[in-house]
């Protein structure tokens, strides 16, 4: 399995946010916060959207699949790092997971609009680089990168 | 002119500093400064959102009197749509519409018909399977700056169409002309209006490089005059046919009329600021996918909902839809059918207003927004507004902005006190 590394050496900011289980109604406000602060900083609008549309994707999926979790954004000279980390259940089957149309969500979650399956693979194709490791029962880590 | 022109203004007599258009102001656009609000000029949509909360009415926009009409020599009043909704169904809109000869115009054009006019042409854009979905309508000229603003992303959404008001006024200015042989500069077109932003739209549009309409007059300021024409107005005078707009374009007045109009079933219709800036946050995270078009509008109610208006929104808004029921579904576009669509569309690609960016190098940006932070963590975290600007946050932006001092936080100073005497 890949290990996610997340190397905070040469960040120039850090940013970390909290995302809680099953807090629907809540759910969105990191990546909001996140788009705000690159805005802030003169980030290029068509990167923001990838970051946007990533880390809204990941921070739904703590909120839905996990116990609740952290996302980090580290800025450096040439990059975005964006780091996921929960505590939950973890992903058994990540290659599974990976495909698209794959979802594990209830009848509940789909009525909310979720569970299509997609998240994952948007969240991949959002990014210049995507790992993704898990251990069942215990974590899921997710990193994205977004060259600048 | 300057680059960030803008309508609404502030009386300063009026205001005294207390902080209730601070919270309202969706883009942070206010903050007191030595007991009187200010707006931060390029931040300020247009929203009206300060105006209608004011308890003092100390916030006006820049609006222009009857007198301008001395400047042409031949004028014309575009009112907008949302009059139709001003007056209770005693008073007929045809003859409201004529009240304008008596007020000083020459000719009055309906600018619901202009936006039957638009029906077609916007259809035909959704029907473009090469624009991005889901296309958001240009109609509401705060939404349209609020995403210049702060959604540059959703640029590439904005369907590059005219505004009702503006079709009117390059279909009436060219009749006008040909019918008269009066020259472009001698004709004078005003638009009534219910909406600052629309103002703006005038002064400093956006997607063309200069509006054909050449000024703003209130709803609110001829509202009693119209009311007084009207009685006066005896069956004898001969009265114009002016109301030509089917129930379609009547129902853009209100929010949900461009999509009814069209006929669609897939549009989202989103009214109120605070509203619309959470569906743009949905849209541009992807999430957005089973809808085609979104009409916004800053107003709750949509454009009945202006701050310029006199009418309660919500009534407004039901004599519309109750109108909608009793005009023709069509009229008769044969007049216009040939106009080419260029004529409708938006001729200047949409900027991006990098208003929020803390500074041009992002190694600075960087460095201001770590201060930031920094500050942000010593402050009380309470928004209470007493600094003069409406969060916590955006206090410690403006100190490393150098627009503010640490010193203007009230609940650190009182506290400090307090420790000191106790
Ligand atoms: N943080 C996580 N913890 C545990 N399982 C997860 C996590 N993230 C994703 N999964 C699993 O991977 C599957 C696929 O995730 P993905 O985000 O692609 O789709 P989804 O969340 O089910 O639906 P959608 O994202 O389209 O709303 C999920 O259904 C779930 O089983
Ligand atoms: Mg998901």
């Amino acid at each position: 399995m890949e290990s996610i590394s997340f190397n905070e050496e040469g960040s120039l900011m850090k940013l970390e946010y909290d995302v809680l289980k099953e807090d629907f109604s809540r759910a969105g406000e990191a990546s909001s916060k996140i788009k705000k602060v690159l805005m802030q900083l003169g980030i290029d609008s068509k990167i923001i959207r990838r970051i946007a549309i990533a880390t809204y994707e990941a921070e739904i999926n703590v909120a839905i699949h996990s116990e609740g979790g952290k996302i980090f954004v580290l800025v450096k000279d040439d990059k975005i790092e964006v780091l996921i980390e929960d505590v939950g259940p973890g992903i058994e089957n990540v290659n599974l997971a990976m495909t698209e149309g794959y979802s594990t969500a209830t009848q509940q979650v789909r009525e909310m609009g979720f569970g299509a399956g997609m998240g994952l693979p948007n969240m991949k194709r959002c990014s210049d680089e995507f790992y993704i490791a898990s251990k069942v029962g215990e974590y899921t880590k997710v990193k994205l990168v977004m060259n600048l | 002119m300057n680059d960030y022109w803008h309508s609404v203004i502030l009386e300063e007599d009026y205001c005294n500093g207390c902080t209730h258009c601070l919270d309202r102001c969706p883009t942070q656009a206010i903050r007191i400064v030595d007991g009187k609000a200010k707006i931060i000029n390029e931040r300020c949509i247009d929203c009206g959102e300060c105006l209608k909360v004011c308890p003092f009415k100390a916030k006006g926009a820049l609006v222009d009197g009857l007198e301008m009409l001395d400047n042409f020599k031949f004028n014309i009043a575009l009112p907008s749509i949302s009059l139709y909704g001003q007056f209770s169904k005693e008073f007929e809109i045809n003859k409201l519409f004529n009240c304008f000869y008596k007020l000083g115009f020459d000719f009055v054009f309906d600018v619901a018909y202009a936006a039957d006019l638009l029906v077609s042409r916007q259809l035909k854009k959704l029907q473009n399977k090469g624009l991005q979905k889901p296309l958001i309508s240009t109609f509401c000229p705060a939404v349209v700056r609020l995403i210049q603003l702060k959604y540059p992303s959703l640029i590439d959404h904005i369907i590059p169409l005219e505004t009702p008001m503006e079709v009117a006024a390059r279909i009436v200015r060219q009749e006008v002309m040909e019918k008269t042989g009066f020259s472009y500069d001698e004709i004078g077109i005003f638009y009534i209006t219910e909406c600052p932003a629309k103002i703006t739209s005038i002064k400093k549009p956006v997607g063309i490089e200069k509006s054909y309409v050449d000024g703003a007059l209130s709803i609110e300021s001829i509202y009693a005059k119209l009311m007084k024409i009207y009685d006066e107005l005896g069956s004898g005078r001969h009265i114009e046919s002016v109301q030509q707009a089917s129930a379609k374009g009547i129902g853009w007045g209100k929010v949900g009329g461009q999509s009814i109009a069209m006929g669609i079933e897939n549009y989202m219709a989103v009214d109120g600021v605070e509203e619309v800036i959470k569906v743009l946050d949905k849209v541009e995270s992807g999430r957005i996918s089973d809808v085609d078009f979104i009409e916004a509008y800053s107003c709750v109610t949509g454009c009945v909902g202006g701050p310029l208006n006199v009418e309660n929104p919500f009534i407004a808004k039901s004599r519309i839809r109750q109108l909608t029921t009793q005009y023709p579904q069509e009229v008769d576009l044969t007049k216009y059918a040939d106009v080419e669509d260029s004529f409708f569309e938006w001729n200047q690609e949409i900027e991006p207003l990098q208003v929020m960016k803390l500074d041009s190098d992002i190694k600075v940006a960087l460095q201001k927004m770590t201060k930031i932070e920094e500050l942000f963590q010593h402050l009380p975290g309470i928004n209470c507004g007493a600094c003069g600007a409406p969060t916590c946050r955006a206090l410690a932006e403006d100190i490393v902005m150098g627009r503010a001092s640490f010193e203007d936080c009230v609940v650190l100073r009182n506290s400090k006190k307090e420790g000191s005497e106790g």
